[in-house]
């Protein structure tokens, strides 16, 4: 039970979110001569208490760097030979970051298995000292406390955390593609039990503080403390070192027991636990919910559930040695190199390279209350902006009002909330049928209906109503935005913000500025999005823009492919094998068959025979029945209210025996099927840096991946291409061209890095 | 008895550090203080403003506030409402028919007599032609009785008014589940048996489970202990200090009871019931066995403790309010002047128990007085731990600066001027009723020392704060 929470939030890559918010940036470790005044670690004696403060210079967040571990063995020995020095405090200077993992690009460097071993080895080797300190080491926990981090403070003998929505402890690694190679997998096991422990380590989620005293990943919480004698930050942390050192006296002088009193449901867990036969039983179980979930296409979980069994079957040592062995096979997998990359380039996508905008938006207004706009909306009133949300008619305002309600009373049920934090920020939204208020918008996001002389009328009456410096942003997935910014008095201010729905939960904006839009309007557009918490990629205007350019030929090779005669739950499952979140049948309907209906006109008339393939009449039939996909209950499939399962639209029987047409068996097998649809994409994406509506191969990953699902262990199209080998990917291509023709035609920059080897989309 | 009070005041002055401080405040003070009082009173200027009724206490009584669940647990509060009216009455033999209007505070509230200042005005013999309401504002609920009776005299609508406070903490309502009320009243609503028996099979045993009055605040859901121990850690208050800081004033409300000092109180017959005549939460203890209490909040490493906290109290308080004209009309000899007063509100998570800090330095501003022109200080005391941090942030340029948008700290008060005859911490804190009682303790203070204006200030619940300038009435 535990794993299938487990690796369902891998499986739809939403805990990608937990590395987002953190922002550990990256240091490289060129710094070197730090070894004769220590830059990272530093203590002083507090009485008979040492108090150890982490501290990585120039960084928001603390790292284990090879230099901090140095200081960190020269302090530890300082401590332990010290007479004076009975106890110990471990502390971070920076109050919103205990430690936040190993430096990934000291991980990412790695080229061979043993390389890794070795780093993982060294970290294990200090984290058993510190284990078996004959002082007691105290963890004072604030902040974000992962990874190599949660490692180091479970190999402490004591820990405490300030209960702080920023404290959050967990070991992320499994995102990563890795395993936490630092003895986290031998002892949190024995911390929280193994149930507990494969939940952290397999989906890698963030455990709040209050939650971590209940697992006993943390021994006392300490609460955050208002403005005093200083910021509220500043003396928090002072605070949390005064506790810490009491406790780390009592420890000292036997006052306070470092063990835990368990309770009765834990003392029966790991009664439990020593059978073996319950024990093979959840190995089992939680290996086929994994293998089911990742289809096997990422090796981390199930090397980690190896490793624990080791641990637990074998003993310790041999537990210590399958980990880092283990870590050190994992850190030079395509996946984790996949999974590391991307990481980096959502640290990328998260900074505003346009510079700070002259004006801050406060405030803020969106038109059209539809399920685009009020999510907008959404995100917008819960970073607390003022937003107004203006729709035309009392209906349709009121069910966008209520779908921000919902939203964040979703998140009091998830307690993410308090229902006082939820009233307050829901008065942040004013919502209106006229344009009262507007003369004071800095920008107004539009998300009407989907068409040029809606999207102008709206234009032309914002216009006229707001300032001069407000920026208008269309929410638009198609429409080209100098069409949209042609009727503009002011086309500088006239740009394109892409949501994905949910918008709530889809972290992707695509920014789209065109020939005339200002700088400083996509600046003002990027911090808009970023403080809406998105993760921005800015491209090219252009039809389709980068994200539905690379989705509409996919889609009409998945078209194709159905009216092969492929059937759409064979299709989600070849799909879903090959690393989408989605099927591929399935995502139409999501999307919604009318909007895909529209996209494929539009983007077939701008593109040509190159985006043909499957017949838009197969959309254009489902459209006309009324088959638009989950909005409308039915699609391909067919969804009932409250029931997860969906049955096949036995009605598209018709529809798809009118249109069928002949397979070719030649590019028919199960895997030439996904590579159809994956080499379009591919091949689309690539053009689209080639063509300058990209700026960066580093964007075009985090699109296909964050907005429209492309396999996460695939890093992306570029990654892919990096990875599979670009000449791979032309062969391919070049097989189906002779098939289908020029659909398939790869486009000149692949064919560029299919011809010269060293050439790479990441250097 | 007394042999173990003069120990502890020993104790105190050779032990604590108050005592260091009372040996060094006077010091530091300025050389003006040190002159007797009355020359003082003679050179400060009045605050009356020229168009503006002076607004005069004429008495102000209260009956003895006792722990709750001991004497008074029996009753309702508007008995104890009543009791405060008769006291009332019966010290100042004003004419029932010349009250114009009667206030009283509460928090929380008694469901039946939702508006206790009427049924205790009815009980107590009051005109049945004499309107009262009932106000509620946390801790600060007959402050703003008070100052609403000032109001109405001030803008002549009223020239007698009667305010006052009450709590009942012995008892209070405590509620069937949300679920379970809502089938009570569909069931009133059923028409039919079939209806009924069909609402009745809904019924679940959880519908039982009762819903207590909130100890929290509503927006926070924090308690105001946990609130006021955040705080006190906030402003690096020590535990040592706090249980000081509750030993002096249980050892000051003792000292003051003892020598009579404690004149607003009138004596309560309880029915079937001794008579009391005394506060019963004032137990002067020893450090040593403050020392051995365990945090009540934030456990186990907190520093507020039940020792060093106000406790739960019942009470109630009265006070006849008039123009300073009607006053002397009737031959009435006022005791003080009500003079500026401000209400102030903060953030109710982190600073919720600041409001005296913020109110002082606004209500100083707004009479033209500084902290030197103040001869007696009265402070509701909820907490050691929140009148220490007070005391820190107002005398803190960083947090005036930072926090209350204002160019220099207000300045601490000077201890051997503040809360001399003991405070909430050891007379008791009656939510609804403390408001009277300080003003009261204020306005005797001056008349006893000969001092000229005193600041009474108090926080409450929802981040909330009240300050008061009251001036001697000359003699």
């Amino acid at each position: 039970m535990v794993a299938s929470r487990a690796i369902g939030s891998l499986s739809r890559f939403s805990a990608f979110r937990i590395l987002r918010s953190r922002g550990c940036i990256c240091r490289n470790f060129a710094a070197s001569s730090a070894l004769l005044t220590r830059t990272h670690i530093n203590y002083g004696v507090k009485g008979d208490v040492a108090v150890i403060r982490i501290n990585s210079p120039d960084s928001k967040v603390n790292t284990l760097t090879k230099e901090a571990h140095t200081e960190f063995v020269e302090v530890l020995n300082e401590v332990w030979a010290s007479d004076q020095i009975r106890s110990a405090v471990l502390i971070s200077s920076k109050p919103g970051c205990f430690i936040a993992g190993a430096d990934i690009n000291m991980l990412a460097s790695c080229t061979t298995p043993q390389e890794a071993t070795r780093i993982s080895q060294e970290a294990q080797r200090i984290f058993e000292k510190l284990e078996k300190s004959p002082k007691p080491i105290v963890a004072a926990i604030s902040g974000s406390c992962l990874g190599g981090g949660l490692e180091l403070a479970i190999a402490c003998q004591y820990r405490i955390a300030t209960k702080d929505r920023k404290t959050v402890l967990g070991v992320p690694e499994v995102l990563l593609g890795i395993l936490p190679g630092a003895g986290g997998t031998q002892r949190l096991p024995k911390m929280v039990g193994v149930p507990a422990a494969f939940d952290m380590m397999l989906t890698g989620r963030n455990i709040r503080a209050d939650r971590a005293k209940k697992m006993g990943l943390v021994d006392q919480l300490v609460e955050p403390l208002g403005p005093g004698i200083k910021s509220p930050e500043e003396r928090t942390i002072e605070y949390l070192e005064e506790i810490a050192v009491t406790f780390a006296k009592g420890l000292a002088d036997k006052k306070i027991s470092p063990k835990r009193s368990k309770g009765l449901m834990e003392k029966l867990t790991s009664y439990a636990m020593t059978i073996p036969f319950v024990r093979q039983q959840i190995y089992k179980t939680v290996e086929e919910k994994v293998r089911t979930q990742t289809k096997g296409l990422y090796p981390a979980p199930l090397k980690i559930i190896d490793v624990v069994k080791t641990g637990l079957e074998q003993g310790s040592d041999a537990g210590y040695l399958a980990e880092s062995q283990k870590f050190g096979e994992l850190a030079v997998t395509r996946e984790s190199k996949a999974l590391m990359g991307l990481y980096s380039g959502q640290v990328l996508c998260k900074k505003n390279k346009f510079g700070v905008p002259q004006k801050n938006v406060q405030h803020l207004a969106v038109l059209g209350a539809g399920l685009m706009g009020a999510g907008i909306a959404q995100v917008s009133v819960d970073k607390g902006m003022k937003t107004l949300l203006k729709d035309t008619t009392v209906a349709g305002l009121g069910r966008g009002q209520q779908q921000v309600f919902k939203g964040l009373n979703d998140k009091v049920k998830k307690k993410a909330l308090t229902s006082f934090e939820r009233d307050s920020i829901f008065s942040n939204l004013i919502g209106q049928l006229d344009y009262q208020g507007f003369e004071k918008a800095d920008m107004v996001i539009e998300a009407v209906f989907e068409d040029l002389s809606v999207k102008h009328k709206v234009l032309k009456e914002v216009e006229a109503v707001t300032p001069e410096h407000c920026v208008f942003a269309s929410n638009t997935s198609a429409l080209p935005i100098n069409q949209i910014a042609a009727v503009s008095k002011r086309p500088e201010k006239v740009i394109g913000m892409h949501y994905f729905s949910p918008v709530d939960k889809m972290q992707l904006l695509e920014i789209i500025t065109t020939d005339k839009t200002s700088k400083d309007t996509t600046a003002s557009a990027v911090a808009v999005g970023l403080k809406q918490g998105k993760v921005i990629i800015v491209v090219k205007d252009g039809p389709g823009f980068y994200t539905t350019r690379c989705l509409a030929p996919m889609m009409s090779e998945v078209i194709r492919i159905l009216q092969e005669g492929v059937d759409p739950k064979k299709l989600d499952t070849l799909t879903t094998g090959f690393g989408f979140p989605v099927g591929a049948a399935t995502l139409a309907d999501e999307v919604g068959v009318d909007v895909a209906q529209h996209v494929a006109e539009d983007l077939g008339k701008a593109f040509g025979e190159r985006f043909g393939g499957g017949s838009v009449d197969l959309l254009k039939q489902m459209v006309s029945k009324g088959f638009l996909g989950r909005k409308s209950g039915k699609g391909f499939y067919v969804y009932q209210e409250g029931s997860k399962k969906k049955s096949l639209n036995s009605d598209m029987d018709s529809i798809l025996a009118s249109l069928k047409l002949p397979a070719k068996p030649e590019v028919s097998s199960e895997e030439d099927i996904q590579y159809r649809v994956v080499t379009r994409f591919v091949n689309e994406a690539v053009l689209c840096l080639q063509e300058g509506i990209l700026a960066t191969p580093a964007e075009g990953d985090i699109g296909a991946v964050f907005g429209l699902g492309f396999p996460p262990c695939l890093g992306g199209p570029f990654r892919f291409v990096d990875l599979y080998g670009a000449q791979k990917v032309v062969d391919r291509l070049r097989k189906y061209e002779a098939v289908y023709g020029n659909q398939f035609t790869p486009c000149q920059l692949l064919l560029d890095h299919a011809n010269s080897s060293n050439k790479k989309f990441y250097q | 008895m007394t042999s173990i009070l003069t120990s502890t005041f020993k104790n105190l002055s050779t032990t604590s550090k108050w005592a260091l401080r009372f040996s060094i405040r006077p010091l530091s003070c300025s050389s003006q203080l040190q002159a007797a009082p009355a020359v003082q009173t003679k050179s400060k200027k009045t605050l009356a403003k020229p168009n503006v009724k002076n607004i005069v206490v004429v008495e102000g009584v209260r009956i003895p506030f006792l722990l709750s669940g001991t004497l008074y647990k029996d009753l309702m509060p508007h008995d104890l409402a009543r009791a405060a009216l008769s006291g009332l009455l019966h010290r100042t033999n004003v004419p029932k028919d010349v009250v114009d209007y009667i206030i009283f505070g509460t928090v929380i509230q008694e469901v039946k007599t939702s508006n206790v200042a009427r049924e205790a005005a009815l009980g107590a013999g009051f005109s049945d032609k004499t309107p009262a309401h009932t106000v509620t504002m946390a801790c600060i609920s007959s402050n703003q009785a008070m100052t609403t009776a000032a109001g109405l005299i001030a803008s002549g609508q009223c020239d007698v008014v009667v305010a006052g406070g009450v709590e009942l903490m012995s008892d209070v309502p405590i509620r069937h589940s949300r679920k379970m009320r809502k089938m009570m009243l569909d069931l009133n609503k059923a028409k039919s048996l079939g209806q009924r028996l069909s609402l009745l099979s809904q019924f679940r045993l959880n519908f039982l489970s009762p819903e207590l009055p909130a100890v929290a605040e509503f927006s926070t859901n924090e308690t105001m202990g946990h609130s006021a121990d955040r705080l006190a850690a906030a402003f690096a208050v020590s535990r040592l200090e706090q249980d000081e800081y509750a030993l002096r004033s249980h050892s000051l409300a003792k000292k003051a009871q003892d020598e009579g000092h404690l004149s607003d109180i009138v004596p309560f017959k309880v029915p079937g019931k001794d008579t009391v005549t005394k506060d019963n939460g004032i137990r002067p203890s020893s450090l040593e066995q403050m020392a051995k209490l365990k945090p009540a909040f934030i456990k186990p490493y907190g520093t507020v403790t039940a020792a060093n906290s106000s406790f739960l109290t019942d009470g109630a308080s009265a006070m006849l309010i008039m123009s300073e004209d009607k006053a002397l009309a009737m031959g009435y000899k006022p005791k003080a002047y009500l003079r500026d007063f401000i209400y102030v509100s903060q953030d109710p998570k982190d600073q919720l128990l600041l409001g005296p800090t913020y109110a002082t330095p606004k209500v100083l501003e707004k009479a033209g007085l500084t902290m030197n022109d103040i001869d007696a200080f009265e402070f509701h005391e909820a907490f050691s731990g929140q009148i220490l941090a007070n005391f820190k942030a107002m005398d803190s340029d960083w947090f005036a600066q930072n926090y209350m948008g204002r160019k220099i700290k207000v300045g601490s008060p000077p201890l051997e001027k503040f809360n001399v005859w003991g405070g909430s911490l050891s007379l008791g804190h009656p939510f609804g009723a403390t408001g009277c009682r300080l003003v009261m303790a204020a306005a005797n203070r001056l008349r006893k020392d000969g001092g000229q204006y005193a600041l009474v200030a108090a926080c409450a619940a929802g981040g909330q704060g009240h300050a008061m300038i009251v001036e001697a009435y000359p003699k």
